[in-house]
């Protein structure tokens, strides 16, 4: 079943630039899947027209039963519980703890207290910081800060894991710590993962899905696909 | 249960944000304290004032002296012309035998005085005591009564009272309009206040966003924030009200200038006074924020 759809997609900004062209996609539920391309393909604006940050200007995005495009600025919430994004730049609050950090998705929804904490802790476990829940951000290395990141993206269970360039800030090593982690919630979650990035390294050694995109067309969409020099 | 819980972690982080925000919280604190003050002084003067007022005008009496050669007939008439005035709300009836009574159980030298007097040459007259339903309509009540047939003079104060009851009801409205614009340099405060503290807060709300909150569990906490710089900025304010106007009514003996301007006793007048300015607090502080939360985080 798909997850993901995307008709006729178009996304032209106010200032006049198409970030995205007719564009026409499928994602399955429980897959992994690279979106790769230069600066300015039209990565980022994808994923934000997927969490509903921008709208598309013409076509249709449905994600997991929800028209994207039709939801009112007062209900994206609704979409959002049902996702978990992360970012480059992590957006840890600094004056919260790895625990409060992860806990603050879930207090915001309204979660009971128990049920925060059970969560809280399995998330953690899964990114390997449950030995870290008193610390502060600044206190972690940038790959476990990323991992806070990832267990408040997850904690609330999201059929899909957005990720806007996660490896980005990141050291190659570090880079395959977190690539691990995001392979092991996918299984064992079966949550959807779609990572966008251009750590050619990364989606060589992944072997997974890919979507080219250049200058905001979809070049090419494979099974097992590596990072060819056509995304630059 | 889960609107419960999400309002006490609005309150937990409004209060939180009161706290961590201490000298901004601080600043706007005091400038409600201050305006709130002033509020406070304004609406017992206005207060005292109406009060002032209202007694005054329960006094004021219109009063009808008929002529010497009246008859009961003509009493009468006189009786049901008054009585047809849209304007009059209640009056009685004095026979110049009463008047005498009255002024002779007042006084013993009125008493020699009239006793002296036979009937046909009493300077005394049959009155009627008129009381209006609007005073500031008075006059012109006055001069219909003055038209009828064997009235001979008619008196109601005029002069004096008027002239301090126009007087009083222009403080009256100059306050009130201090009251208002004072409210509205608060509201305008509170809305920058509130503008401060969402911009230092502008990550945590961006990601509460990003997770799925609400825009009900966005917003209320910055309006609980600013109900509570309301309800801290009414604390000394109401403290200098209550203690204030005791002073005040002790050192004058209820009374101010003359017995005639009497003060509004204390209890329960400072309770209803702290009341409204706790409650004008709150409200400004919701008010405020509410439109900080409006303008600055756009839902």
């Amino acid at each position: 079943m798909d997850l993901i759809r995307l008709k006729n997609v178009e996304k032209k900004y106010k200032n006049g630039v198409t970030a995205i062209y007719d564009l026409n996609l499928a994602i399955e539920k429980g897959s992994f899947v690279f979106i790769i391309g230069g600066s300015g393909s039209g990565k980022s604006t994808l994923i934000k027209m997927l969490y509903r940050e921008e709208k598309p200007t013409k076509g249709k995005i449905v994600v997991g039963g929800l028209d994207v495009g039709k939801i009112r600025n007062s209900k994206v919430y609704k979409l959002r519980r049902k996702l978990g994004i992360v970012f480059q730049d992590f957006r840890l609050l600094p004056k919260l703890t790895v625990f409060e950090n992860v806990a603050f998705a879930l207090e915001v929804i309204g979660a009971p207290k128990n049920e925060i904490r059970t969560k809280v802790l399995k998330a953690l476990e899964d990114v390997g910081l449950k030995n870290k829940v008193h610390n502060y951000p600044d206190q972690l290395s940038g790959g476990e800060q990323q991992r806070v990141a990832i267990a408040r993206a997850i904690v609330n269970d999201p059929k899909l894991l957005l990720c806007d360039e996660p490896t980005g800030n990141l050291d190659p090593d570090r880079s395959l710590e977190i690539m691990k982690v995001l392979e092991q919630i996918n299984k064992s979650r079966g949550t959807t993962i779609l990572m966008a990035t251009h750590d050619r390294e990364t989606v060589n050694k992944m072997k997974k899905q890919v979507i080219t995109l250049k200058d905001g067309h979809l070049v090419k969409f494979k099974q097992k696909g590596t990072y060819t020099d056509e995304a630059i | 249960m889960k609107l419960f819980r999400m309002l006490g972690r609005s309150i937990r982080d409004a209060f939180k944000s009161v706290i961590r925000n201490f000298y901004l919280s601080l600043a706007s604190i005091s400038c409600i304290t201050i305006t709130l003050i002033i509020v406070a002084v304004a609406i017992i003067a206005s207060l005292n004032v109406e009060n002032f007022t209202k007694e005054i005008e329960k006094d004021l009496t219109i009063v009808v002296f008929l002529d010497n050669d009246v008859t009961e007939e003509e009493i009468e008439d006189t009786e049901k012309s008054i009585k047809s005035l849209t304007n009059v709300e209640s009056y009685i009836f004095k026979s110049k035998t009463e008047v005498k009574k009255q002024m002779q159980e007042e006084s013993e030298v009125f008493n020699t005085v009239l006793n002296n007097w036979d009937e046909n040459e009493s300077p005394l007259k049959d009155t009627f005591q008129v009381k209006v339903k609007d005073v500031e309509k008075i006059s012109a009540t006055a001069k219909r009564i003055e038209k009828l047939n064997k009235v001979s003079v008619v008196r109601y104060g005029e002069g004096m009272v008027d002239k301090l009851i126009v007087a009083f009801s222009s403080v009256e409205k100059v306050t009130y309009g201090i009251v208002l614009a004072l409210i509205l340099v608060t509201v305008f405060l509170i809305v920058n206040t509130i503008k401060l503290t969402i911009s230092a807060r502008k990550d945590a709300i961006e990601i509460m966003r990003l997770v799925g909150a609400s825009n009900f569990t966005v917003k209320t906490p910055f309006i609980i924030e600013g109900m509570i710089l309301g309800l801290f900025g009414s604390i000394v304010p109401v403290l200098i009200t209550t203690y204030g106007y005791l002073a005040f009514y002790k050192h004058f003996e209820g009374h101010l200038f003359s017995p005639l301007i009497e003060l509004i006793k204390p209890e329960p007048f400072i309770y209803t006074v702290s009341l409204i300015v706790i409650g004008i607090g709150i409200l400004v502080g919701m008010i405020g924020s509410a439109s900080a939360v409006r303008r600055y985080l756009k839902i």
